[in-house]
């Protein structure tokens, strides 16, 4: 199948700027952990909405279960926090009874790729136009610190006590594989080039997904002897991970083992409303 | 007016257009015997009026996908049977914590799991009140003819966008499967109810206002932007750990329905003024349940039949008044013993009870029931 590609467009940040226009003030403080990565995340969520110049009544913000999935309720659009996995589901329904919305999915690496990764797997098939936003932890931080689809092997975690044996997922190899149009991976420590990466996400017609590395320095970082929140984003989100414009003009050794950053899938496919308006024509007309 | 449409159709046949009828505009479903006809039908027949149409991956995603339809306003349903039913309990709990409308259909088939799936059964009737964990509303309609399939899920439709509730359309696969000559009925010949949206302005909008017994929904991106969740929540939707609004936001779902009994269930009584021995039954069973009856009283035996079209909330009142007045009420159902308990707590020892019960994936015949009435004769 040879899909054309996407070219990618020169974005323009936006700093410094005005949270207060996209938060529920009165909804805070919320419930993260000081040090933990998902407010960080947020924050370039939202001026990347900024830039779209999507109104506000227009974007529906819909997560499942986790610390991740508490993020619509601090946000001020049409929100919906719904049943742990089934984020993907809830908002397939929203967007095809309502396409003129823009619909944003937040999710946990848990919620994503465990009990949700059918319907994680599924609504990249069908590429619709979604933009889904996976805090990836490697933990199920609200039950407190168990291993997740994302944990390394031979890593901690309070049902991994004697070290993990389960290889991690790789979520953005398996929305790419799955069908998504577009594919990127940011982190918490890169706000800047996260922000632009979303941006692009929510920019993109059909399914995209960006993959968010951060923390949880409560348990994860503290099972895995990690010093500090700080040290946890240097090591994971700043040292482990390279952009995917760089792989050519760095030695092999300094990309191995490393996740690529960036839009590292963007290509053009027929979306899935778009092609039910179509049906739509074709019923309507008899035929 | 319009000439009347008769039409020679299947009972799953029958709900597509009571789905229709009652301004149904939104599917999500995953096949299953003996209930997929109702999906490939309105895969058919929504994209003709506009409406949208998706087959999900399985029954968690096809309900949660059905309650993100009823978000944005539209009338939803989504159809089931056995297996896809327990799957769904997730979202049925999500939709009367949330008080999204939404209409579930499940073609009751034999289990436990796989089970016997082209047999008829009646063995989710505690299912569909408690299949989801936690307290919660439930309405549960139980048609027993082609035409009521129809009517029915109108009802349903109208019973959820009134109260704010998910309800379901309760039948086994005799009626799903059976074909009866029925009339769709014209525009305006059954009422069809549309859920109350806020007309006051945007900031002063409480999804769960409690000065409501069940507050206006506003369709998401209509301007209202507020929050949906499936934790306890205070009237603005949005979670709460304070004891005080967790209690009232159990009661408020509960007492919605709780309060509005006499307005949501419907029986059918048949030669019940002077019965001295009643026949308390749904679905398919009643029809064989009618019939005898009807033989008993050409025997000159004083037998008569309620038939409850609403299962749930279970028609105590009805129940119970016939306890003091019959000898014993026989209770036939296509299970090993599930509304026969409801019956029992309702006569409260005032007449016998006896349960008649089936699980070979055959139907509780006439000569069955009518063999136990004649033992109270
Ligand atoms: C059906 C169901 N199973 C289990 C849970 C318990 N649970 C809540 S959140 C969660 C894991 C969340 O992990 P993740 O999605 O990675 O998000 P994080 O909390 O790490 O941000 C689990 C297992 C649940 N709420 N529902
Ligand atoms: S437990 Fe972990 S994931 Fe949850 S808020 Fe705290 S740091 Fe973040």
């Amino acid at each position: 199948m040879s899909e054309p590609a996407v070219k990618e467009k020169k974005q323009k940040l936006s700093v410094p700027f005005n949270y207060d226009k996209y938060m529920r003030p009165h909804k805070l403080p919320h419930i993260w952990c000081p040090g933990c990565g998902h407010g960080i995340v947020l924050k370039s969520l939202l001026r990347a909405v900024e830039a779209t110049g999507i109104d506000k009544d227009n974007i529906c913000m819909v997560s499942g279960i986790g610390c991740s999935s508490r993020t619509p309720g601090y946000v001020d659009f049409n929100t919906m926090h719904t049943l742990h996995g089934r984020a993907f589901s809830f908002a397939t329904g929203i967007k095809l009874a309502k396409p003129e919305m823009k619909v944003i999915v937040i999710s946990g690496d848990g919620d994503a790729l465990a009990i949700g990764g059918n319907h994680f797997i599924h609504t990249c098939r069908r590429n619709i136009d979604l933009t889904a936003i996976v805090y990836t932890n490697s933990t199920y931080g609200m039950t407190g610190g168990q291993y997740s689809p994302t944990t390394p092997i031979g890593d901690i975690a309070t049902t991994s006590r004697y070290g993990n044996i389960e290889p991690p997922f790789d979520a953005c190899e398996m929305a790419k594989a799955a069908g998504a149009t577009f594919v990127a991976r940011g982190t918490a420590y890169h706000t800047l080039e996260l922000e632009k990466t979303i941006l692009a996400a929510l920019q993109h017609k059909g399914m995209s997904v960006v993959d968010v590395i951060d923390a949880c320095p409560t348990y994860y970082g503290r099972m895995n002897k990690f010093k500090s929140a700080t040290h946890m984003m240097e090591v994971i989100e700043k040292d482990g991970t390279v952009n995917v414009k760089q792989v050519d003009k760095l030695p092999p050794e300094k990309v191995q083992g490393k996740l690529l950053r960036g839009i590292l899938h963007n290509v053009e496919r027929p979306e899935y409303c778009q092609q039910y308006a179509n049906i739509i024509e074709k019923a309507k007309g008899g035929k | 007016m319009a000439e009347k449409r008769k039409k020679l159709l299947q009972g799953n046949e029958a709900c597509v257009e009571g789905a229709l009828y009652a301004g149904c505009m939104f599917y999500a479903g995953y096949p299953i015997t003996p209930s997929t006809e109702i999906a490939e039908g309105l895969s058919v027949r929504l994209p003709q009026r506009g409406g949208k149409f998706i087959q999900m991956e399985d029954e968690i995603a096809s309900i949660a996908a059905a309650i993100g339809g009823s978000m944005t306003g539209l009338k939803s349903l989504t159809a089931t049977s056995g297996p896809g039913f327990s799957l769904k309990q997730e979202g049925l709990g999500y939709a009367c914590i949330a008080e999204i409308p939404l209409v579930i259909v499940n073609v009751m088939r034999g289990g436990p799991s796989t089970g016997y799936p082209t047999g008829p059964s009646q063995s989710d009737i505690m299912q569909a009140k408690w299949g989801t964990h936690g307290d919660h509303p439930a309405i549960a309609v139980t048609p027993a003819y082609v035409q009521e399939i129809l009517s029915e899920t109108v009802r349903a439709f109208n019973l959820s966008e009134k109260y704010r509730t998910p309800v379901i359309v309760l039948y086994d696969e005799i009626l799903g499967h059976m074909r009866e000559p029925i009339t769709i009925p014209d525009a305006g010949e059954l009422p069809v109810v549309d859920r109350a949206k806020p007309t006051c302005p945007p900031e002063e909008y409480f999804p769960y206002d409690e000065k409501y017994e069940v507050p206006p929904l506003a369709p998401f991106g209509t301007g209202y932007r507020y929050h949906v969740t499936g934790l306890n929540h205070k009237k603005d939707g949005f979670p709460t750990n304070d004891s005080k609004q967790i209690r009232e936001n159990n009661m408020r779902i509960m007492n919605k329905i709780e309060n509005h009994k006499d307005e949501i269930w419907k029986n059918e009584e048949k030669f019940l003024d002077d019965a001295k021995i009643a026949v308390v039954t749904i679905g398919s069973t009643a029809r064989s349940a009618n019939f005898a009856v009807r033989v008993a009283r050409e025997q000159g035996i004083k037998a008569g039949l309620l038939r409850p079209l609403t299962v749930w909330p279970f028609p105590d009142k009805a129940v119970k008044e016939l306890s003091k007045r019959v000898r014993a009420i026989i209770v036939p159902e296509l299970n090993l013993g599930q509304m026969v308990l409801e019956v029992e707590r309702c006569a409260g020892g005032a007449c016998a009870v006896e349960g008649i019960h089936r699980v070979d994936g055959e139907p509780i015949n006439p000569a069955q029931i009518l063999e136990v009435i004649k033992k109270y004769a």
